[in-house]
This record gives structure tokens, C-alpha cells and sequence, in this order.
């Protein structure tokens, strides 16, 4: 049972992490319809940021966090400015197509000697690593961190959303664009501001990853990226609580069945989990069935 | 203007033939960038000693030798394509590398079908030298120990020196090298008496190895042996270690970096792995060669460095010794070379391989040790 335990929150620690990279995903894909296959690499930059904030600027740890929160959200901003703005009337297969190139353009351009360089680095741990034990269950201050940090989070970004005029609007734009916009909403900064929100939670998200399983790379951010975007699809994209109910069960079923089944299978059984789901409900556990515009 | 284009261009044409004449090219691929990076920078150090000492000496009979590197990023694809390069491009025949065996594989394929005589400094998979059909690739060599004997010394060394009686073995399942070794170690570990409690894989990008560990850490083994690279050593050791595991950590020649204390801390501490040679060796050979390594790089030459010393070595004797930079005439003259190289005598058997001997070494906080020697 306490081995049991012990997973669990293996598991929920991964899918946490997860949760802040699928939120981004499905913030993005809910309000332009945009699968931004660079936000793995943003969660990369992230992870870097906050590299650079404890080491050479010896931020503590929550203005480090902070530090990159805002570097990514500017990131975010500027890819969408740049890349996916002048795309938004061309068909929705140009813009995959650039987010592809932009990932590209991110993992390579930051793996160059000047940028970040492309090797691994260890990560640093901005404090003191206690573990605890409560009935046979180890956890430690790291597991704590990334808990504490993802769920404060994820409750500001649901009060954001459901409680603020921002979030409203936000709403409103993923609902109907051009009808938000004849209502006097400001359709640009909207989408521009779900971008820098979506890459803030992603550079957290690289941060705890980088606290949690210390060393980083340029390519760090592929895997996770697909996976979270594997969550966001499982749970209904374009649904935030479906996107963290996606990457909590992505990442307990990827320890259980680590655990006990095999760890040679764990891909294929997580794969084929979303799989089985997409075919009973095709539009995610929690997605909504989309009306077609006519 | 066109004219004088077009001579230009004739004279570049006679100078650079008259160049071709003069030197012999000499080609090495290595992971100068990437997650073994100080291999390829070891590896590149150990290559320039070689062929400064060479060409001071008056180069292979009289003509110097020039370099061209390439970077594979220990990437297979890479590899490939570095090796394309230096072959097309370059008319580079005589290669040193690659040093990884996923990386050295597909380079051995691309110099067998291209011609080109290739001298692997570190890459100890059987593969590497022999196809899948257990032919020998008549083109390739290497200077070092292969993985079957390596796996049988860690796993001897694990159940008569360390009483080990369980072990846990973790892999990288996509990387030729790592499960190669650990199904190596395994047979052996099992046929000297062991228990293999527990067999888990991970890929190539995994860093969470919360799951397995954990599982690992049930069972309570005597050893943990992961036959991976320093990088994701340092990765699993930290995270074995904040999860409470308490078994003694054993790796091979992959382990064999400058970073890894840097990475792993003390994680690593009282880690043992195989290794082609150890600095503190007494032979005069080798302390010459620390010696000389140290005083120009300033630290103490790992064996990825006095391997790709001793292969290019190798392949500079053979080019001598067959007067030529022909890659046939250099192949027949390796097979049957014989050299005191510094990280043991080499003479190759059949399948292209060394026959050497294995150092165990021990991680301290601040480095290695030397444990012991095994023959084969």
C-alpha cells in the first residue's frame, strides 16, 4: 500500500508539471484554434531562465520563478506577434506548419554557443533538500515545491478566467471572435495576453522540471511538450480543467504502469489509454462537442 | 575579368592538387557538442597529441598529416552525415571515431561501403566491428575492449569483491551501447549466482525516474548497475539517493567524465565502474603520457583521451608502415600491427578487436581511484 502511495505521488508530481505545459496548449488551441507545437520549447526557455535567475543572478527561488514566468510571457507574446499573427486568415494547416518551424527555430537557435549552448547543464537546487516520512511514504521539500507552486497556480488562473473582466473577455473571444470583437473587445491583446499567460504557466512548468529532475538541454522540452499536449487532447482541448485532469492521469498512468507492468511499455500503455478515450469520447473526457459554424 | 576568373580558378585547381599530393588526410567524428560533449572534447584532444607528435616527427614517410573534424552530437543520424561529409567532401579514407557505438555503427556501415579504413577509439559494442549476421566488417577496427568482456569484469568484480547477491540493472533501451552492456552483465551476473531483482528500462529522454527507482528501491538490491553515460547517471543517481536507495552504484566506461562529479555530487560517491585504463597506472608509458597530456591541457587525460591517443596512433602506424594513405593497404597493415600503446599492447583478432585488459575504478567526492586490474 505504501509502495502504492509512493507512486501516486511520483506520479502526480510528473503530472503537475505536465498540467502547467497542457494548460498553455489548450488556452492557445481554445481562442485561435492553433496547436502551438513551440510551447514545448518555451517550457525549455523557461527551464533555462530560471537557470540563469539562481545562478548568475542569485534571485531566490520565487523571484527566479517570477523572472521567468514574465521572460516566457514576453516570449510567448512575441512568437504569436511575429510568426502567427500575419497567419491568423490563412488556412489553419500554414500556422501548424510555422509552429513547427518556430520549435525548430527555438531549439536550435537557443542550442548556439552564445545563447544557451547545447549541452547539458545540471540544475541548481535553490534550497535545502529535506525528505520526509509519513507512514512508510517518502517525500521530500521537492515534491512539496511543486505541488504547492502548480496548485496556487492553477487556482489564479481559474479565478483569472472565471472571475476577472480579463477572463471574461478571454472567454468571450474563444467563444466567438468576430462577435467579441463588435462587443468592443480588443481581439488582439486578448489572444496576445492567453499567449503570455499560456508561456507563463509553461516556464513554471520548466522551472519545477528542472528543480524536480535537475538537468536541462535545448531539446528538454520535446517529450514533455508531447505529452502535455497528449493530456490536453485526453482531457478536451481547449477545456483548462480538462487539460490538468489530462496531465495528472498522463502522468499516473506513466508511473503505474512503470511500476507495475513494465517500464518498456509505459509509452505504449499511456498511448494507447488515449487511444481507447478519443474513441468513446472523441472530444476528450471533459471537451465539449463543438457546434459547426455554418 | 571573367578571364582572369578562370585562371584563378585553373591555379587554385593546380595548387590544391599539388597540396594532395603533399599531405595525407586524417578524419575524425566525435561528439564535440551534446550530452557526451566531454568525450569528443577528450576524444579531439587525444586525436591532436597524436598528429602534432606525428607531423613534428616528419609527418607519415614525409608528408604531414592534416586534420578534419566533425561534430555527430552523438546523434546516429549525425554520424552518418558527419561521416558522409568528411568522405565526399573532404576525401578524407582514414577515420578515427565515432565514440559512442550508436554513433560508430552507422559510420562503420557508411566506411565499409565507401572504402574508407575506420579506427573506433571507444566504441565496445560487438556490432561495431561485426554485421548482424556475425560477418566481420573488413574495413573496421577499435581500440578498445568490447562489451561482453567488460559486462563479465563488472559483474565478477560485483559478486567476488563486493558480496553482492541481488542486483538491479536499469537501461536505456533506444542506445545500442547501454543495453547491450547491461544484457551482458545480467548473463554474467546470473551465472556467477546472482539475482537480478529487477530489469527497467527508460528512453533516451526520460528524466523522471521516480517510477523505477522506487520500484528498485523495494527490492533493496546490493547493486544498482547502469551502464549509461555520465549525463543520465548523474540524473538516476541523484534521484536514486533523494528516494533513499542505498545500493552500491556500478557503471562501465560511459561513466568516464570530468563532469560527472559536477553532475551527480555526491550521489556518485563510492560508484564503481569498468574502464579501459587508469591514470595511476605505474607502467612508464603511461605515466610519460599523463605527464605530457597534463602539461598542455592541464588535467589528468580520462581514457577517452588516451584511446583516441592510441588509435590514432594506430592508424598513423599503419599509413607508415603501408607507405601509403590507400585504405586497403593501411586495413591489411592494421590487422596485423602490433603497438604498445598506452592503454595496453594491441594486437588485433579477428573480428577487428583489441585484446586488453580492464581497470576498475572508484568515484570520491572530488574524483576517481583506482581499484584493480582485470586480465581477460
Amino acid at each position: 500500500m505504501s509502495y502504492f502511495l509512493q507512486q501516486l505521488i511520483n506520479g502526480l508530481q510528473l503530472g503537475f508539471v505536465y498540467a502547467l505545459i497542457a494548460l498553455g496548449y489548450t488556452m492557445v488551441y481554445g481562442i485561435v484554434r492553433l496547436i502551438n507545437f513551440a510551447h514545448g520549447d518555451v517550457f525549455m526557455v523557461g527551464a533555462f531562465l530560471g537557470y540563469y535567475g539562481i545562478l548568475r543572478f542569485h534571485f531566490p527561488f520565487p523571484v527566479a520563478l517570477a523572472f521567468a514566468m514574465v521572460g516566457c510571457a514576453i516570449l510567448g507574446i512575441a512568437i504569436e506577434r511575429i510568426a502567427y499573427k500575419p497567419l491568423r486568415a490563412a488556412p489553419r494547416i500554414a500556422a501548424l506548419i510555422t509552429a513547427m518551424g518556430v520549435s525548430l527555430f527555438l531549439e536550435y537557435f537557443t542550442s548556439l554557443k552564445f545563447v544557451f549552448g547545447p549541452n547539458y547543464l545540471a540544475y541548481p537546487r535553490p534550497f535545502k533538500l529535506v525528505t520526509y516520512q509519513v507512514g512508510g511514504v517518502s517525500f521530500s521539500t521537492i515534491q512539496i515545491i511543486v505541488f504547492a507552486v502548480a496548485i496556487a497556480l492553477l487556482i489564479v488562473l481559474q479565478y483569472v478566467v472565471q472571475r476577472t473582466k480579463v477572463g471574461m473577455a478571454m472567454r468571450a473571444v474563444s467563444f466567438d471572435k468576430e462577435t467579441a470583437g463588435l462587443m468592443g473587445i480588443n481581439v488582439d491583446r486578448i489572444i496576445s495576453l492567453t499567449f503570455g499567460i499560456g508561456s507563463a504557466l509553461a516556464a513554471a512548468g520548466g522551472v519545477l522540471y528542472g528543480v524536480a529532475y535537475p538537468q536541462i538541454n535545448p531539446f528538454m522540452g520535446i517529450m514533455p511538450g508531447l505529452k502535455a499536449f497528449v493530456a490536453a487532447v485526453l482531457g478536451g482541448i481547449g477545456s483548462i480543467p480538462g487539460a490538468v485532469l489530462g496531465a495528472v492521469i498522463m502522468g499516473v498512468v506513466e508511473t503505474t504502469s512503470s511500476a507495475f507492468i513494465s517500464s518498456t511499455m509505459r509509452d505504449a500503455i499511456a498511448f494507447s489509454i488515449l487511444i481507447i478515450v478519443l474513441i468513446v469520447k472523441p472530444a476528450g473526457l471533459l471537451g465539449k462537442k463543438g457546434i459547426e459554424k455554418v | 575579368m571573367k578571364r582572369v576568373l578562370v585562371g584563378a580558378t585553373i591555379l587554385l585547381a593546380f595548387v590544391s592538387c599539388a597540396q594532395k599530393q603533399n599531405v595525407i588526410k586524417l578524419g575524425l567524428v566525435a561528439p564535440l557538442t551534446g550530452d557526451v560533449k566531454t568525450f569528443g572534447e577528450s576524444t579531439k584532444n587525444g586525436f591532436t597529441v597524436a598528429v602534432d607528435e606525428a607531423n613534428a616527427k616528419g609527418g607519415i614517410n614525409g608528408k604531414q598529416i592534416k586534420v578534419f573534424i566533425a561534430d555527430d552530437k552523438n546523434d546516429p543520424t549525425e554520424a552518418a552525415n558527419a561521416g558522409s561529409k568528411l568522405i565526399n567532401q573532404d576525401g578524407v579514407r582514414l577515420i578515427i571515431g565515432s565514440v559512442s557505438s550508436k554513433c560508430s555503427i552507422p559510420l562503420s556501415e557508411l566506411c565499409e561501403t565507401m572504402g574508407a579504413a575506420m579506427i573506433t577509439p571507444t566504441s565496445t559494442n560487438p556490432k561495431v566491428t561485426i554485421r548482424d549476421d556475425g560477418t566481420r566488417k573488413a574495413m573496421v577496427f577499435r581500440a578498445c575492449f568490447i562489451d561482453p568482456f567488460q559486462g563479465a569484469v563488472a559483474a565478477k568484480f560485483a559478486l567476488d569483491n563486493l558480496k553482492a547477491k541481488t542486483s538491479a540493472i536499469l537501461y536505456d533501451v533506444g542506445n545500442d551501447y547501454v543495453k547491450g552492456l547491461a544484457e551482458f552483465y545480467r548473463d554474467d551476473f546470473v551465472k556467477g549466482g546472482g539475482t537480478v531483482v529487477a530489469y527497467e528500462s527508460y528512453a533516451k529522454d526520460d528524466a523522471d525516474f521516480s517510477a523505477i527507482l522506487t520500484k528498485v528501491k523495494r527490492e533493496n538490491p546490493d547493486i544498482l548497475y547502469v551502464p549509461d553515460y555520465y549525463n543520465k547517471v548523474g540524473l538516476i543517481a541523484k534521484q536514486a539517493r533523494q528516494l533513499g536507495l542505498k545500493s552500491v552504484l556500478m557503471g562501465g566506461d560511459g561513466w568516464d567524465s570530468p563532469d560527472m562529479t559536477k553532475i551527480a555530487g555526491e550521489a556518485i560517491e563510492g560508484g564503481y565502474f569498468t574502464n579501459h585504463y587508469s591514470p595511476d597506472d605505474p607502467r612508464p608509458e603511461v605515466q610519460e603520457w599523463v605527464k605530457k597530456y597534463e602539461a598542455r591541457f592541464g588535467s589528468k587525460p580520462d581514457a577517452l583521451a588516451t584511446l583516441a591517443y592510441d588509435a590514432t596512433s594506430l592508424m598513423i602506424a599503419a599509413a607508415t608502415q603501408a607507405g601509403s594513405d590507400d585504405p586497403a593497404k593501411v586495413r591489411d597493415a592494421l590487422q596485423s600491427v602490433q603497438m604498445k600503446a598506452i592503454s595496453g599492447s594491441v594486437t588485433f583478432d579477428s573480428s577487428g578487436n583489441p585484446i586488453k585488459s580492464a581497470a576498475i575504478m572508484r568515484y570520491t567526492r572530488t574524483g576517481q581511484e583506482y581499484v584493480a586490474t582485470v586480465m581477460p
